[in-house]
This record gives structure tokens, C-alpha cells and sequence, in this order.
């Protein structure tokens, strides 16, 4: 069992979790995941590690509530509750070197991946411009955490609510479009965000690393079903990733295969709403 | 007068067990053991014996069952195998002691699995005495993975009085005896409760552990270990290559069967885990992994569940049981035919285009190579197709423990009696070293390694 030591509202549907698992908190690195399982009769959810305290033991998440686990776990799991199952580091920890200039680019939940990349890209001695966006000024978080790791930082949202109006790939483009020289580009949030990103980053040339958050079972090399085309070669998202090369990405794949189960999870969601309900007028 | 046939088991009928996840067959009675056990000639080179990996002495139990004394039965299969309710029901026999089994000349060999399964199930419903072990011997050992070969080398070890702790990096403990094999053909109580007997006996067995990435083998030595015992098993799925694979339906076995087992999709949306399986559904393969998918399909609701084989029927690697039950529950064997593309509307699979095949020349392992027979192409409509080709290596703690010695399949080099690998106090065992093998064949090897890493620590 492992512990919910706090939780935080980020935003609407976002909560910001810490779980005490030491293991995890010794070693894991950003860039990596975790599987979580919250009872005995839920799936293994993925959830990328945001932050580890070595010493408290604490693993930071940051979950959007997007189907039945995700909302039964920000409904029904508070400080002091314990989820019953906690794997990781699971995947390859992002590589982290002196480039020169890099752009963090983080797209709504993407953001909460990014933010470790971002904060250990600055410690090593990198001029980091972060770039994050959201629908609307309500999904946005993490923005004081960017800003304190970015040397130039840039705000997005769909709608004009906060910050400039448009994507994360605007600013993106304006940068490199410059001429401004750039070493690395991360890009992490919804698949067609990275897809864009890819697209503008491949014209200059630019590397691009993307975090693939392909559909995964064991999370661990064994069932294939996170399988992503990468330069042709079929790669298992959950050992060899999930970063990876955002220019040989089969973006269209991954962005179908996400969609297989949505009649399911959409019926799972309606039946535990359904519950959920009826616990409350009983 | 021996009887020339085996007592039949009991069992339920193709039609209805496809309708439900309870195991197939019921069991021997009380009579129907002993008389099954009074078939066997007790010969006195029992060549039955060399033909277990763990070497039973099957003459012994089985004199002991048809004098209606399971207690001494048990016993004697107990010296030999910790898992005996597990390898009575999935033990290819045919291969082993029963194939060689000397009224098997003549006639139906003893069924000796049947029996030895018997002994167990009687010993689940009868209170036995805790296992004995020795003192403590202050000797700590790590065992990586808790699959057959991991957790019988555990329970040795544990025998012998030492520290034991299993690490596995899933939720629950068993390897594919868990994930893989399924409810109906091996029970998931019958596996806890060996597993809870280990625990009663003082083995640690840590789950969500993933060694490699929490710590690695290296680590482990360095961190107060003994000795470490690598049984991480062959957990790899591997894909055809062919085009297609990546649409949704495609499935490989592990995903289908692991959805299934041990995250109990059939229960969906009781239990949270999804699995789409369509009206028809195609396998890819003849093993018992290929057979399993074949069966569960049915049970998960596919009307047609047809199995395609490269091969022919002769040369089928499943256990003989397994084809012979599929064929029962009304799989539909496609033999000498070869996937070569997966076809797809929208991402879905919709079918998977195929080639005839011809035996010709035998190949490295014997075989008679298939060969694809010119202008063959035809195509087979399917809503799902489950890969099930065969497993490599899991990969984890392979790449992360330099200086480990790998042959050119990525297994791990081990002495096949001891276990040992390159790296001193490291030892390995079952599917990580052999590729994907049995679960008697793993036992063994988790048995010789311990009795290795005994001598080991004991010197060190
Ligand atoms: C490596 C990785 C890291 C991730 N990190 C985070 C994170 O830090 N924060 C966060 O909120 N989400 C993260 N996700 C996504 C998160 O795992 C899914 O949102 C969650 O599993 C959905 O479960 P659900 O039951 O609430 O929703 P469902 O109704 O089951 O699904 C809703 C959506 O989630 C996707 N999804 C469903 N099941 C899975 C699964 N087993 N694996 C991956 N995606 C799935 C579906 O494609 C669908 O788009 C990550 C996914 C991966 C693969
Ligand atoms: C569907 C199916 C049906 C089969 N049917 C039969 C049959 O009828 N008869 C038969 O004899 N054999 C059968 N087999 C084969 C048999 O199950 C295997 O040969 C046997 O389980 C191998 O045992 P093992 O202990 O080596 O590995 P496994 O059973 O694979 O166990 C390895 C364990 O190690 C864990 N692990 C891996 N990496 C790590 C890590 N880094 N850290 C921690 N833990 C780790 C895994 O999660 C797993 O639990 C079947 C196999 C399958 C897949
Ligand atoms: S363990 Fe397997 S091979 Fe040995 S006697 Fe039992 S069924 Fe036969
Ligand atoms: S070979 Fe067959 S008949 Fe002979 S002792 Fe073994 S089981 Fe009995
Ligand atoms: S999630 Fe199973 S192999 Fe990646």
C-alpha cells in the first residue's frame, strides 16, 4: 500500500498528488513513469513522475481526470488513503546534457512531464526558453515552477484567456524562424500538439525529443500493446521510451491506437458515474 | 490383468465449458486414482523417472496412491516438486515421464500427471505439516522475478535456512503461471496458495518491484547480498514484421492473455481493464500459448476462433491436451498457412492476407522446413488477430547488469547445472536462460541453482 501524502487542485479536473513510495523516490529520474493501481479491481494507470523527494520519500503526480480511474482517484482518494499498487521508474529517464540553448514546450497536462526536464536541462548549465499552453487560463499550471527554471518563457492559450492567443507551436516557429540558434527541442503534451511541434522542428532541423503516451497494460516490456512506429522499427513505448525521436514518430498510429478502447472507457465512466450518484442520494 | 487404457478424467463438455472460465477437467476420484495407479508395472529401472526434470520417484507415489495412502504419495512428490498441483495440470507428460514410460510401449502410458495432480488437490483440502526449515544460516539471497524458476528457488533456499526475498515487478507473484496460463486451465487459487505456502515458510516475496530500474543486480550484490538468482523469463512478445501490426485488434498473446488473467478483462466493467474481441478471431501460431489464446477468445465471446499454424498438425509444439481440447471447444485449425500482411479499414484489423505453405527440407531443429507455395495468396476475414509466436528475453535486467555474458539470443549464458553466469554470486534460471521453455524445466533449474548458490554463500 502506499500512502497519499498531499493533495493539491491545479486546475479544473488536474489534482497534484504525493505518494510516499521510497524506492521510487530514491531513483527515479525525469523523464520516467509510474504504474499505479488503486484497488484491487483497477486497471495499471501510467502517470509520469513530476518530482522525487529522496528523502521524504514522496513521488509527485499530476493527474488529469479524463476517464473512470482518473476521476475515482481524484473523487474518492484523499490525504491519509493509500493506493494499492505503486511500480516504478518504469521507461529511460530523459537525457540530460549541456546542449546550449533548448526549448521546453509543454501542452496542457504535458506540462507536468516537463517541468523535471525543463528544471534539470537549467541545472545543467542550459538556456532553457519554456513554452507552455492550455485551452484556457483555468488548465494552466506549474506556470511560477516554469518560470523559475526558463530564461525566457512563453504563455499560450487557445482561447486568448491568459497570456497571447494561439498554440505552443507559434512561438516556436517565431523562435527558430529567427534564426536564433537551438540545440534541442522537447515537446510533450497531446499527440497532435507533438505532431505539430515535430512538423515545425523537422524544417529547421532542430532534434526533438517527444514523450509518447502510447495506451499500456504491465508497463514493462511484456504485452507489446504500447507498441509505437519510430523510423519504421516498431518500438515498445514503456521500456525503450517514451521518449523519443519526434521526426521518425508515426504520429497518426499512436493517435489511433490511443482511440481503441474509447467505447469501453466511456461505457466504464458512465457506470461508475452511475454509482456514484446513486451512493450520494442513498 | 492390466488395462490397456487410461482411466478417463472427467470433464466438462466442449460446449459448455467455452461458455465459462472454470477448469476443464474435474479430477480423479478416490477409486478412479487407485485404479489409474495400479495400472503402473513398477519397473525397476522406472525410466519414468529420468524422463521428469525433477526427477519424482514416480514408481514410489504411485504404489503409494493405489494403496490409498495420498499422505505418503504427497510426501514422496513433495521431496522432488514444490509445485505439484501446478505440473500435474501443465506438464507436457507426453513429452516427459509419461513418454517414456514403459507400458507406454504397448499401450496408454500411466497417466501420471492426472495422478500426481490428484495427490495435490488432496493435499489442499487436508492440513499438512509446515514445511521444515533449517536454522538460520545468516546468508542473504535475491531472487529476481517470481516465476517457477524464481519461486523454486526461493523455496529451497529457504529450506536450507537461508534469507530469502523474491522481487517481482508485477502485482502479484507467479510470472506466467499468473499472467499467462489461464483460469481454466490452471486455476489462479492453486497457484496463491503454493505461493502462500512459501511465505508461511519465511520466503519475502516483494511485488511492484522493478530490479533494473530500483536497483540493479550489481547493486544487490553490493547491498548486502549473498547472492542473486536471476529468473526474469521470457517476457518479450515478439511480432511477425509483417505490415499491419500496428492496427488496433492486433494483439500479441502476452497483451490478450495478460488483459485476461490477470487483469480480468472477462470482467469488465466489474474489474477496469478492457479487451475487444469480435466475432471471429484469428491466432497466429501452434504452441500452448497460440492454443490458450485460441480457447480464451471463445470464452471471451468470439463465435469462430481459428488457429493458423505454419506447420503441420504432426509438427504442433502445444501440449497435446491443449490441441485436443481446442479442437473439442471448436477452434478451427488453418495448418501450412502463413501470415504475410494484416489488412485494416479506420485502423482496425479486418482480416490478415495468408500463403500456403509446403513441407519441404528438415530444418536446424528437425522439422521439416514449410515453404511457401507459389501464386497462394488468399485472404481471411478476422475482427482480431492474436500473435502468438513466441517470447525473448525480458529485457530489464539484462540491460542493466554489465558484464553479464548473453548468447546471440539475448539469453543469458548459465551453466545448465549450476546456474552460474559470468558474474560471480550471480545465477540465472528457467525461460531467461533456455528461452521460452516449461515450467518443470524451469523448477529444475531454480532447484539446481540453489543448491549452487547453498554452496556458495556457505564458502563465502
Ligand atoms: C508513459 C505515460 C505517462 C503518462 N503520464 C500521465 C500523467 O503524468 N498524468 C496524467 O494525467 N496522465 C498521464 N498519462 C495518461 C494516463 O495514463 C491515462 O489518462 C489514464 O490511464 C486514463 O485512465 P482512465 O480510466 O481515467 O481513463 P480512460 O477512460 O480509460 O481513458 C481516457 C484516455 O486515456 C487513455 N488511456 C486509457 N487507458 C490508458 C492506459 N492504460 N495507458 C495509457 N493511456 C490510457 C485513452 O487512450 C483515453 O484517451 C500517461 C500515459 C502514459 C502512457
Ligand atoms: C500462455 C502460456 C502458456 C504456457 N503453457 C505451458 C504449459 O502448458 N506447460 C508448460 O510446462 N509450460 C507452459 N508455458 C511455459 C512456461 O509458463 C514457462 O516456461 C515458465 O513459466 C518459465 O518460468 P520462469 O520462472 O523462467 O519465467 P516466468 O514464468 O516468465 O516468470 C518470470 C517472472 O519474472 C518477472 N520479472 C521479469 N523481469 C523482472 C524484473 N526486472 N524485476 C522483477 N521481476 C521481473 C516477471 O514479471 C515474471 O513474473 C506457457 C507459457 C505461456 C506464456
Ligand atoms: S513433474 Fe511433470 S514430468 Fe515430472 S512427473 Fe510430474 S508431470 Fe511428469
Ligand atoms: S515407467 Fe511407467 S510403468 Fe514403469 S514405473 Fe514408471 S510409470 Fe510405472
Ligand atoms: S505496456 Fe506492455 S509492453 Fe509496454
Amino acid at each position: 500500500m502506499y500512502k497519499i501524502l498531499e493533495k493539491r487542485r491545479l486546475g479544473p479536473g488536474i489534482q497534484e498528488y504525493v505518494i510516499l513510495a521510497p524506492d521510487v523516490a530514491r531513483v527515479g529520474k525525469a523523464g520516467q513513469f509510474i504504474v499505479l493501481r488503486l484497488h484491487e479491481r483497477g486497471e495499471r494507470i501510467p502517470l509520469t513522475i513530476v518530482d522525487c523527494d529522496p528523502k521524504g520519500g514522496g513521488v509527485t503526480l499530476v493527474v488529469q481526470e479524463v476517464g473512470k480511474s482518473t476521476r475515482e482517484m481524484g473523487e474518492t482518494f484523499g490525504v491519509g488513503d493509500s493506493v494499492l499498487d505503486f511500480a516504478g521508474p518504469l521507461g529511460v529517464a530523459s537525457e540530460i546534457e549541456r546542449y546550449g540553448t533548448v526549448i521546453c514546450i509543454g501542452g496542457g497536462l504535458g506540462i507536468a512531464p516537463l517541468y523535471p526536464i525543463a528544471r534539470d536541462l537549467k541545472r545543467a548549465g542550459n538556456t532553457v526558453i519554456g513554452i507552455i499552453g492550455a485551452r484556457n487560463k483555468e488548465l494552466l499550471f506549474y506556470e511560477d515552477r516554469m518560470r523559475a527554471v526558463c530564461d525566457e518563457f512563453h504563455v499560450m492559450t487557445d482561447d486568448g484567456s491568459y497570456g497571447r492567443k494561439g498554440f505552443v507551436s507559434d512561438p516556436l516557429r517565431e523562435i527558430l524562424a529567427a534564426g536564433r540558434p537551438i540545440h534541442r527541442v522537447w515537446a510533450i503534451g497531446p499527440a497532435i500538439m507533438m505532431k505539430v511541434c515535430a512538423k515545425v522542428t523537422k524544417e529547421f532541423s532542430v532534434p526533438t525529443v517527444v514523450s509518447l503516451n502510447s495506451v499500456m497494460i504491465d508497463g514493462t516490456g511484456m504485452c507489446g500493446g504500447c507498441r509505437v512506429e519510430v523510423g519504421s522499427a516498431t518500438k515498445f513505448a514503456c521500456v525503450d521510451g517514451p521518449e523519443f525521436d519526434g521526426h521518425a514518430v508515426d504520429f497518426d498510429l499512436l493517435m489511433a491506437r490511443q482511440k481503441f478502447y474509447a467505447e469501453e472507457e466511456s461505457c466504464s465512466l458512465e457506470r461508475y458515474l452511475a454509482e456514484r450518484k446513486g451512493a450520494e442520494t442513498r | 490383468m492390466i488395462r490397456d487404457k487410461q482411466v478417463p478424467m472427467r470433464e466438462q463438455s466442449g460446449a459448455e465449458r467455452i461458455r465459462n472460465f472454470d477448469e476443464v477437467p474435474y479430477g480423479y476420484s478416490d477409486d478412479e486414482a487407485a485404479a489409474e495407479a495400479a495400472r503402473c508395472l513398477q519397473c525397476r529401472n522406472a525410466p519414468c523417472i529420468a524422463g521428469c526434470p525433477v526427477g519424482i520417484d514416480i514408481p514410489a507415489f504411485l504404489l503409494a496412491v493405489k494403496e490409498r495412502d495420498t499422505a505418503r504419495a504427497i510426501a514422496v512428490i513433495k521431496t522432488s516438486n514444490a509445485l505439484p498441483a501446478v505440473c500435474g495440470r501443465v506438464c507436457p507428460q507426453e513429452t516427459q515421464c509419461q513418454g517414456v514410460c514403459t507400458l507406454g510401449k504397448r499401450f496408454e502410458p500411466v497417466a501420471i500427471g492426472r495422478l500426481e495432480r490428484y495427490c495435490a488437490d488432496w493435499e489442499s483440502t487436508h492440513p499438512a505439516a509446515p514445511t521444515s526449515v533449517a536454522p538460520s544460516t545468516g546468508r542473504r539471497v535475491a531472487v529476481i522475478g517470481a516465476g517457477p524458476a524464481g519461486l523454486t528457488a526461493a523455496g529451497e533456499l529457504r529450506k536450507m535456512g537461508h534469507d530469502v526475498t523474491v522481487y517481482e515487478l508485477l502485482h502479484v507473484a507467479g510470472g506466467v503461471l499468473m499472467y499467462g496460463i489461464p483460469e481454466f486451465r490452471l486455476p489462479k487459487a492453486i497457484v496463491k496458495r503454493e505461493i502462500d505456502g512459501l511465505r508461511q515458510m519465511g520466503v519475502r516475496i516483494e511485488v511492484n518491484q522493478v530490479i533494473g530500474r530500483i536497483a540493479t543486480v550489481h547493486e544487490m550484490l553490493a547491498g548486502g547480498f549473498d547472492a542473486v538468482f536471476i529468473g526474469t523469463g521470457a517476457g518479450l512478445p515478439q511480432f511477425l514484421g509483417i505490415p499491419g501490426e500496428g492496427l488496433n485488434g492486433v494483439y500479441s498473446a502476452n497483451e490478450f492473455l495478460t488483459r485476461t488473467n490477470l487483469m480480468r478483462a472477462y470482467l469488465f466493467p466489474e474489474y477496469d481493464t478492457p479487451l475487444r474481441v469480435g466475432r471471429r478471431v484469428i491466432t497466429v501460431g501452434g504452441g500452448n500459448v497460440a492454443m490458450d489464446s485460441a480457447r480464451t477468445a471463445l470464452r471471451l465471446g468470439a463465435e469462430e476462433s481459428l488457429i493458423v499454424y505454419r506447420r503441420s498438425e504432426e509438427e504442433l509444439p502445444a501440449r497435446r491436451e491443449e490441441a485436443h481440447h481446442a479442437k473439442e471447444e471448436g477452434v478451427d485449425f488453418h495448418f501450412l498457412t502463413n501470415p504475410i500482411a494484416f489488412l485494416g479499414e479506420n485502423g482496425r484489423v479486418t482480416g490478415v492476407r495468408c500463403l500456403r505453405m509446403e513441407l519441404g527440407e528438415p530444418d536446424a531443429s528437425g522439422r521439416r522446413r514449410p515453404v511457401p507455395v507459389a501464386g497462394s495468396e488468399f485472404e481471411m476475414q478476422a475482427d482480431s488477430v492474436i500473435v502468438a509466436i513466441g517470447n525473448g528475453p525480458h529485457p530489464l535486467v539484462l540491460q542493466t547488469t554489465p558484464g553479464l555474458e548473453l548468447n546471440r539470443w539475448g539469453n543469458i549464458v548459465a551453466d545448465p547445472e549450476t546456474g552460474a553466469t559470468s558474474i560471480p554470486g550471480v545465477f540465472a534460471g528457467g525461460d531467461i536462460v533456455t528461452g521460452a521453455a516449461t515450467v518443470i524445466e524451469a523448477m529444475g533449474a531454480g532447484k539446481r541453482a540453489a543448491r549452487a548458490i547453498d554452496a556458495f554463500v556457505r564458502a563465502k
